[in-house]
């Protein structure tokens, strides 16, 4: 590898474009989709198309930047999906219960807060597996990964469960200036996070943790304390996407929502730039990786390719992704 | 290197202390139910639950042998949801065209699996979930987002719906005879030495001169090929080509890995206690099932889900545990 970036650099000046794909290689993707899409297809430059889509980005944005800081750690979350169903089914049972009727303004507070607090304990409880008893992430995240949308269903008796809940439903129709509420929520979390991530000495702790967790324990910083707080910050983030998922449809059915989330959100992280080893949280790369995953389901859907052609398209993105990512470490 | 005591029950023991668990276990589990259910140690039930549990058999036993080299395979759900489609398409031909052209398929896919792997040296996992996804697409396009039904009138139906001497499935009696061929593969030969020195380090295995990449392509090629043999069996048993299937397999399939007591990080394992822990996890949905029958009680499906977590996360916690003592005495690196 190193001999061919050699060559390619001792071009000089000429346009070096496997250095730009490298580098910039999500921008380069995004500008290709919206050119194509501006050609092809149809009434794609109408507000309503961008609203349709930051709806959808929001949710897979907001759980891959929680997915990006547990991956820059060096972990994975593969329970995300489920958390959603999980924190997704348990909101109407509040706001729809005799209590959550008697006090409106109370049981809609309640009907968010709770279930992104049992959301992060579904984090806690997979940060103290992987931490404390060194659980490899996956196997950590996949005892959740089962069962967690179990309970879902076990609460809900499987059931949909609709309702008309015009406050809570602000959290998935509303709109500030004119674009959807959690278009704004997605940005205002990653504006946070992306201060959490290079202004603070946790921020630090995460991205040291992944370059290299011995390293870091053997300079005292608190290892165990920092990656419990990213599966806890994941969890909760997945929770809040379950929430305006569910208030997106005015309905809650545990079985479909957040369901292969988990794929969107690493395919969002890995796209947006972070490196499966760990030691890398680009949160704003994963708003962009969420557009380029969202972007490519709407091309083709509007385009009348099949589902199952698009299915392939993402395994190509990813492999292409990590396959340009590999090469930039060499 | 060889071992000569493999087959020897105190050294099975003493090298696998982590998968004690899973055969206690499923020893109560079987007392269980043999004490509480009429028909559970019955011919029906047990010939029916080793036939639909022979897919995961196969497809565990083949993932284990990723997950000692330290990889994981993710792809095999959607493969066996390929293959049962190939093989529903192939089955005019009768069995034996069918199922080497299905498990050829399936060897396909791993195949891919091992140039992403190798060649491109994308992570297991990413490369994996590629496949899976592309298989998934792959699966429906073939056959049209529909079931492909079978030919009845060939013998392709004898592997999922007859029995050997009307006693034990064919598909069982097929999958037993490849999983004792592995296992002998995995404790006696050179291969399997290697496949677990892997796990242990890949480096030191480099430096040692083992053919690394060799083995790597071999464990992605079985698992896609056992993966391809449990679509064979999906689409013989229940006379169709199911492209909708197949969700989900991969991680029943690492569970019962896992839950046999092989390490995630590789270097250890064993294919008897992968069989066990793939029966054990298929024993909490038979039970369930009696339960059920029984009327006294009404356990929804939704709860199996929450067992078969539950049942996971005992044995991570019992796991845990050994290993840290063994770290403690030094017995395991």
């Amino acid at each position: 590898m190193s001999a061919q970036n050699y060559v390619s650099q001792s071009f000089g000046p000429a346009f070096n474009w496997k250095k730009v794909l490298r580098n910039h290689g999500g921008l380069v993707a995004l500008a290709v989709i919206l050119v194509f899409n501006i050609l092809v297809t149809p009434n794609f430059l109408q507000l309503q198309t961008l609203f349709v889509n930051i709806s959808q980005v929001a949710t897979i944005a907001i759980v891959a930047m929680g997915m990006t800081l547990v991956i820059a750690t060096g972990g994975i979350d593969l329970s995300v999906g489920a958390i959603m169903a999980l924190a997704g089914a348990i909101a109407p049972l509040i706001f729809q219960s005799e209590f959550g009727q008697m006090y409106p303004v109370l049981g809609v507070a309640l009907a968010i807060g709770f279930p992104v607090l049992v959301a992060m304990a579904c984090g806690l409880f997979n940060g103290a597996l992987v931490s404390i008893l060194k659980v490899q992430p996956i196997i950590a995240t996949l005892i959740l990964f089962i069962s967690g949308r179990g309970i879902a269903q076990v609460l809900t008796n499987g059931n949909l469960q609709t309702f008309k809940n015009p406050a809570f439903s602000y959290l998935g129709t509303g709109k500030i200036l004119g674009l959807p509420f959690q278009g704004w929520l997605a940005i205002v979390i990653a504006i946070v996070l992306f201060w959490v991530i290079n202004r603070t000495i946790f921020g630090r702790y995460v991205l040291a943790v992944g370059g290299n967790e011995r390293a870091a324990t053997l300079s005292g910083g608190p290892v165990r304390r920092v990656k419990i707080a990213v599966y806890i910050i994941c969890g909760a983030l997945a929770g809040l996407a379950g929430l305006i998922v569910v208030a997106i449809n005015s309905a809650s059915d545990a079985a479909r929502n957040g369901d292969l989330m988990e794929l969107d959100a690493i395919a969002a992280a890995v796209v947006g730039g972070a490196l499966l080893q760990g030691g890398r949280a680009p949160i704003f790369g994963a708003i962009l990786g969420a557009v380029i995953i969202q972007l490519v389901k709407y091309t083709l859907l509007a385009n009348g390719v099949e589902d199952e052609v698009a299915l392939i398209a993402k395994a190509l993105i990813i492999v292409a992704a990590v396959y340009v990512q590999q090469a930039r470490k060499e | 290197m060889l071992d000569t005591n493999a087959f020897d029950l105190r050294s099975y023991i003493s090298r696998n202390p982590q998968s004690i668990a899973v055969w206690i276990a499923l020893a109560a589990l079987i007392t269980f139910g043999l004490l509480r259910y009429d028909n559970f140690g019955g011919a029906y039930n047990i010939s029916s639950f080793l036939n639909y549990n022979s897919m995961f058999i196969i497809i565990s036993v083949g993932m284990s042998f990723v997950i000692m080299t330290g990889g994981i395979d993710l792809s095999v759900g959607s493969v066996a949801a390929f293959t049962s489609v190939v093989a529903a398409y192939m089955s005019p031909y009768g069995i034996e065209i069918a199922l080497p052209i299905a498990v050829l398929a399936g060897m396909l896919f791993g195949g891919l699996n091992a140039f992403f792997i190798i060649a491109l040296r994308i992570p297991p996992f990413i490369a994996t979930l590629a496949t899976m996804l592309g298989a998934k697409g792959g699966a429906l396009v073939i056959s049209g987002a529909d079931t492909i039904a079978v030919d009845w009138g060939s013998n392709f139906t004898k592997m999922g719906m007859e029995k050997v001497f009307n006693i034990l499935p064919w598909s069982i009696v097929v999958v037993g005879i490849i999983v004792v061929g592995l296992w002998f593969l995995l404790e006696k030969t050179s291969l399997g030495r290697t496949v677990l020195a892997i796990g242990g380090s890949e480096d030191a295995s480099t430096l040692m001169g083992l053919k690394v990449n060799r083995t790597k392509a071999f464990v992605y090629l079985l698992s896609g090929g056992c993966a391809g043999l449990a679509g064979v069996i999906l689409a013989s048993g229940f006379g169709a080509g199911q492209p909708l299937e197949g969700i989900g397999w991969e991680l029943s399939a690492i569970a019962a890995v896992v839950v046999g007591g092989t390490l995630l990080t590789g270097g250890l394992g064993s294919v008897p206690a992968t069989v066990a822990g793939a029966l054990l996890l298929g024993l909490v949905f038979n039970i369930l099932n009696f339960e059920n029958g029984l009327g006294t009680i009404s356990i929804s499906a939704y709860w199996q889900m929450v067992i078969r977590g539950g049942f996971l996360f005992a044995v991570i916690l019992f796991q845990a545990r050994v290993m840290s003592r063994n770290k403690r005495k030094g017995r395991v690196a």
